[in-house]
């Protein structure tokens, strides 16, 4: 599948950016770690909002035609996208609110802002959710149809989320040890769904036999049937050789998991400083940007066996 | 009803006539220009709604060359429909034809992702997606003779490949040759349940080639000639 930027953008931002909501709303509302201050509430707050719109925003640019953007809202009984066009907005209002009753009584939780709180979060994480079944529900690409898609999209999601939220954290000079380790932990779990999904896309199991027919015999293509590339091409013909998986996976895990769980781990064993915290954000989100690029540059369309691929 | 084509993989010849009577009948129809970039220039590329792919089945001297066209299926179970977000895409439920409304498409090629056959490719001028309409404005246009009320690509195919009509006639031409001759779907494990049908090439006697004489003066001099004359 063609890896375009602005979707890989927009995944990545907007799922960090949930994330980091819902780790402040859970550390706020359970009194997760130190008390927050007023001051990491509000750059919590407002850099998750900012995150999530600026991803929602990159993710029309990938529309041909979006004047008629408004419309993805239309079939949300049937359409993954559509839903997640609705939880998306439906997520503002809860989050505004929740943001809004904070300015008014400050850090006392009041029962509406403890509902809106984690109305806010869990439709945050439906969200992320429903970003990861556009892709899981595609029955034409085998590397995206599985349950592993969506848990990957969440846990990454919070993972990324978290070490942002240590990283504000630490900033502000905050004592971080409890979040950090949280952090530690939902790393590893991404870590651990990312290294199943690597191996689960490993086998291919729709061939070019049933694709054409022929079951009982070698196909072979002799003519695709056109000189230059088509949108077919452009869109599902995008490959990438062994090599470059290899070593872009060495990246995803370095940079999306390894480095941000000893650096956090350093943290919450009170070895490091601030300035760690945020290079395991910086890490983190570089990371998760490979790991998205990868998670279309892998994906191996159906369509591709009319094109001569044996299997997919 | 049920529409849909029955394509004959025994006599297709690969000409290609059958797309390229798609384009021109379709360009000027009901989700018409299909656009085409750099049309007169190197890499000239643009949307159709038909395209003929060619495979060899088989190892030599067992093998065949067979020539595939492929448009929208207009499956029963169609996955671009259910993922469509806006509502452009629908299958109408009098003959199961499966369209795009272009004033509602946002172009965001989720549809496209979810077909399997490759049926629909995005048009660059309009931002919209485009696909087989079964030619939608011939087969009910009663100022046309009836005869000529069929899609383009069937109309125009010489080696007379491909046959239109209602599946769910069970006594219709499509129905009969699909019962009669083993018509089968492209990827069934994907459950989509297309309605068009492809029907298998025949099995045909082998052209016994050891009684023709070889290794004669004339044989060689042929051979001779062949070789000074090619390059």
């Amino acid at each position: 599948m063609h890896p375009a930027l602005s979707v890989i953008f927009f995944t990545v931002t907007s799922g960090a950016g949930y994330g980091l909501f819902i780790l402040l709303a859970l550390a706020h509302v359970f009194g997760i770690g130190d008390p927050l201050t007023v001051g990491e509430f509000y750059t919590a707050g407002i850099l998750s909002l900012v995150m999530i719109t600026a991803g929602l925003l990159s993710s029309t640019f990938h529309l041909a035609n979006p004047k008629n953007a408004w419309r993805a809202v239309m079939r949300f009984r049937t359409s993954w996208l559509s839903r997640e066009g609705v939880f998306a907005i439906a997520f503002y209002p809860f989050a505004v609110l929740y943001m809004l009753g904070f300015y008014i009584n400050g850090l006392e939780l009041g029962v509406p802002c403890i509902l809106f709180a984690l109305i806010g979060a869990l439709i945050a994480l439906i969200t992320v959710f429903t970003t990861g079944m556009i892709y899981g529900s595609l029955k034409t690409i085998p590397q995206w149809s599985t349950s592993l898609t969506p848990a990957n999209y969440i846990l990454l999601g919070l993972a990324s989320g978290a070490t942002f939220f240590t990283a504000i954290r630490a900033l502000a000079g905050s004592e971080v040890g409890t979040i950090a380790a949280l952090a530690v932990a939902l790393v590893a779990i991404a870590a651990i769904g990312k290294v199943i999904y690597y191996f689960w896309i490993g086998r291919e199991s729709i061939t070019i036999n049933t694709a054409t027919g022929f079951t009982r015999a070698v196909v072979r293509l002799l003519d695709t049937g056109h000189t230059c590339d088509t949108f077919l091409n452009r869109e599902f013909g995008h490959t990438i050789d062994c090599a470059k998986v290899g070593l872009l996976r060495g990246v995803v895990y370095l940079l999306a998991f390894a480095l941000p769980i000893i650096l956090l781990a350093m943290i919450a064993t009170q070895n490091g400083g601030s300035g760690l915290a945020l290079l395991a954000a910086i890490s983190i989100y570089l990371g998760t940007g490979v790991e998205r690029w990868l998670f279309f540059a892998e994906a191996k369309h159906v369509v591709n066996l009319y094109h001569g691929r044996q299997s997919c | 009803m049920k529409l849909g084509l029955v394509i004959d993989l025994d006599v297709c010849v690969g000409c290609h006539g059958c797309a390229v009577a798609c384009k021109q009948w379709n360009t000027s129809g009901t989700t018409g220009p299909l656009t085409d970039t750099d049309a007169y220039g190197a890499e000239p590329s643009g949307v159709w709604f038909n395209r003929i792919r060619s495979y060899e089945v088989g190892d030599y001297p067992h093998n065949k060359t067979v020539h595939f066209p492929m448009s929208c299926m207009h499956c029963e179970d169609a996955a671009c429909v259910t993922v469509c977000p806006t509502g452009a895409s629908w299958k109408r439920q009098e003959d199961g034809i499966v369209l795009v409304d272009q004033d509602k498409c946002m172009g965001c090629n989720l549809c496209s992702w979810a077909c399997p056959y490759g049926a629909r490719e995005l048009d660059p001028a309009s931002g919209t997606m485009k696909k087989c309409t079964l030619c939608i404005d011939r087969i009910y246009d009663e100022r046309l003779p009836v005869e000529e009320r069929q899609p383009a690509c069937v109309l125009t195919c010489p080696a007379h490949a491909r046959h239109f009509g209602d599946f769910d006639d069970p006594e219709s031409d499509v129905s009969r040759l699909t019962r009669e001759r083993s018509g089968y779907a492209l990827m069934p494990e994907m459950g989509y349940k297309p309605t068009n049908k492809y029907l298998p090439p025949r099995q045909k006697r082998t052209v016994d080639t050891s009684d023709v004489a070889r290794g004669g003066v004339r044989d060689k001099l042929k051979a001779w000639v062949n070789r000074v004359v090619a390059r």
